[in-house]
This record gives structure tokens, C-alpha cells and sequence, in this order.
């Protein structure tokens, strides 16, 4: 259910970027999603379609890069990628671990499309 | 044209949760976010926290519910000033939602805050709400093998309780193997356990309450 307030927040923050350049479109929205939040795509284009209908953002695609859940030993400082119950660093054994990557959850870019008729 | 953007989807979240905490600072009052399962006995732990300790310090809760009131009522009965923030919907509790229940709290007259967040034990931690202490509860019946499951709040727990300790001998609950799983990722949460409604190992939760309310300001 989080991702209404995701999608919501990423829509806002999207408009205010296209707006800046003022854009007549926006045509794509790159996200990039951590495993750990628990985000799921479809929910977050359905909620898009819903949210964006009425914006320039109507009809973007959106792509999501999945940056999946990854730990560094503390002992023996291997970077891995961490399976579920299996949190085990796979070089040392040892299970002291501290996670490095899994929770991102930003927006990475926007295509727009900027009105041509404009002379600045 | 492709525009550069590399910001954080709830940026604007995270901005609200500063201001939040600017405010609670000015007025001297520490505050906490306790996440959980539904059920998994917050509620219980605010109520017999505020039965020892409201007193010394006095208690304020901020209650988040998809619905209803009964958990504020509960509260409110004890003559507790309580607000209740029904999310219609929203499985987690935002720091905007947190900022309006603040201006309905007498914050002159309270020392410790509760914010009691909608039973979830994922989404909510991805909203900072400008508190100063995460709080994780995980009751036995849930299962020692939760943090495996749900990694992203046991991490960012400060302290993690362990509740419902009473109903262990029922239970294949392995106490070891919970805290194991928790330190793999999170080395230095205490982990607590404890029966609210048995009144088992609650000495453990108010000794850690009166160390950060006395100390930990500073460095939470």
C-alpha cells in the first residue's frame, strides 16, 4: 500500500522537474528501487495511470532499475549479495554483516519533451 | 531531452520529518516510533508504560490507525492527551500526518511522545517521521525468523522489543535464533523481552526509556 504514497511523491517530484525546464511532456520516469523496500511495479503503475492522468506526465513509461539487497562482511569486508536466510558471509562464515545496498528509492531521470515555439 | 534528476522519491517526506523534529527539539520532548505487525502488542506496552512512568515524565501519544479509535480511547482513559490520525487507507503513518496531530498536542506539558504507527512491518520504515528513536516490537508468535523477512526495519531498529515473552512455552519460538538474525544486520539495537500484560522484563524497556530520555538526546 506504501507505493500510493511512493507514486504520489515521485509524480510531485517528476512535475517539478519538467516544470523547471518547462516541458510540455513528460515522457519517461527512470526509478531506481531498492529490494528491501518492498515496492512492487505494478502496483506503482497502476497508481501512476490513476494520479497522472490529469498532468503532463499522462502515458510516461516508466522503467524501473531494481537494485537488489547487498552486504559487506564485517569481518572479512566481501560484498554479497544477500539471499533470504542466508546471512552468512560465503567467504568467512561469520554472520556480522552490514547492508550496503537495497534500500534506494529515488528518481534517477526524466525524458521530456519542451515546447519548440519557446526562445529562450 | 533527458533531464539528471538522482533524488530521493520522499525527499520532500524526509524535509516535513526535519521540521517535525525541530519542533520537538524546541519543546524538549523526545519522541519515539513504535512499528510492528498488527497485533503484535504496542498498544499494550504504551498503556503500561504510561501506568509506571507518566508521572516522571509526562506521556503524549500520537495513535495511527487505517481506522477506528480504539487504541486512543484506551489511552485517552487514562487521562493521557492522545490524537488519533486515521490514515483511510495508508498502511504507515507520514511525517505531514505527524506534523498536523502536533498541532493538536499540548506540547508544553509533554516530555515523552509515543507515536504509535499502523501496524506494518514494512512500509512504515521508509517514512522518518522527525523522531528520535526507532522502536521494533515482534511478538513470539510471530516467529524467530522474521528479520530474514523483513530486513529493511530491523536494521534501522534502535531497540528492538520482543513481546508476548509469556506465551514462549507455547510457541517454537528460539530466542537464540531471533537475536542471531538481528545481529547479523543490526549490532547494536538492544534486544528486549518482555510480557506487557504479564509485567515480565518491563524493567529492561523502562531502564532503556530512562537512559535515552536522559541521555541519548544528543547523540540520537
Amino acid at each position: 500500500m506504501h507505493e500510493l504514497s511512493i507514486t504520489q511523491s515521485m509524480l510531485e517530484l517528476a512535475l517539478a522537474e519538467a516544470e523547471k525546464v518547462k516541458a510540455k511532456k513528460v515522457g519517461k520516469i527512470s526509478l531506481v528501487i531498492g529490494e528491501m523496500s518492498g515496492v512492487v511495479d505494478e502496483a506503482v503503475k497502476f497508481y501512476f495511470d490513476l494520479l497522472s492522468k490529469d498532468t503532463i506526465a499522462r502515458g510516461a513509461e516508466l522503467n524501473f532499475t531494481r537494485v537488489p539487497t547487498k552486504a559487506r562482511c564485517r569481518n572479512c569486508e566481501h560484498e554479497f549479495i544477500l539471499q533470504e536466510f542466508n546471512w552468512v558471509c560465503p567467504r568467512c562464515r561469520l554472520s556480522s554483516l552490514e547492508i550496503i545496498a537495497g534500500s534506494e528509492l529515488y528518481l534517477e531521470s526524466i525524458e521530456v519533451e519542451q515546447s519548440g515555439n519557446q526562445g529562450s | 531531452m533527458e533531464i539528471k534528476v538522482l533524488k530521493n522519491i520522499l525527499g520532500v517526506n524526509e524535509q516535513i520529518a526535519k521540521e517535525n523534529r525541530g519542533l520537538l527539539d524546541s519543546k524538549g520532548i523526545f519522541a519515539l516510533n513504535i512499528m510492528s505487525s498488527p497485533g503484535a502488542g504496542k498498544t499494550s506496552l504504551i498503556l503500561e508504560t504510561i501506568r509506571k512512568l507518566d508521572s516522571e515524565f509526562k506521556i503524549g501519544v500520537i495513535e495511527g490507525d487505517i481506522a477506528s479509535s480504539i487504541d486512543a480511547e484506551k489511552i485517552g482513559a487514562k487521562g493521557i492527551p492522545v490524537i488519533q490520525i486515521n490514515t483511510g487507507g495508508a498502511c504507515h503513518l507520514d511525517a505531514n500526518m505527524v506534523s498536523s496531530a502536533l498541532k493538536n498536542l499540548p506540547l508544553d506539558t509533554i516530555k515523552l511522545l509515543f507515536i504509535e504507527n499502523v501496524g506494518n512491518l514494512i512500509c512504515p520504515g521508509e517514512f522518518e517521521l522527525g523522531e528520535h528513536k526507532k522502536v521494533i516490537l515482534l511478538s513470539t508468535p510471530e516467529g524467530d525468523d522474521k528479520p530474514y523477512k523483513y530486513p529493511l526495519l530491523f536494521r534501522i531498529a534502535d531497540v528492538v522489543v520482543v513481546s508476548k515473552t509469556d506465551l514462549l512455552p507455547y510457541l517454537n519460538f528460539n530466542m537464540d535464533n531471533f537475536v542471531k538474525a538481528v545481529r547479523t544486520i543490526n549490532q547494536k539495537a538492544p534486544i528486549i523481552p518482555l510480557s506487557a500484560v504479564k509485567g515480565l522484563g518491563l524493567g529492561d524497556w523502562f531502564s532503556w526509556l530512562k537512559g535515552v530520555l536522559t541521555g541519548g538526546k544528543r547523540n540520537a
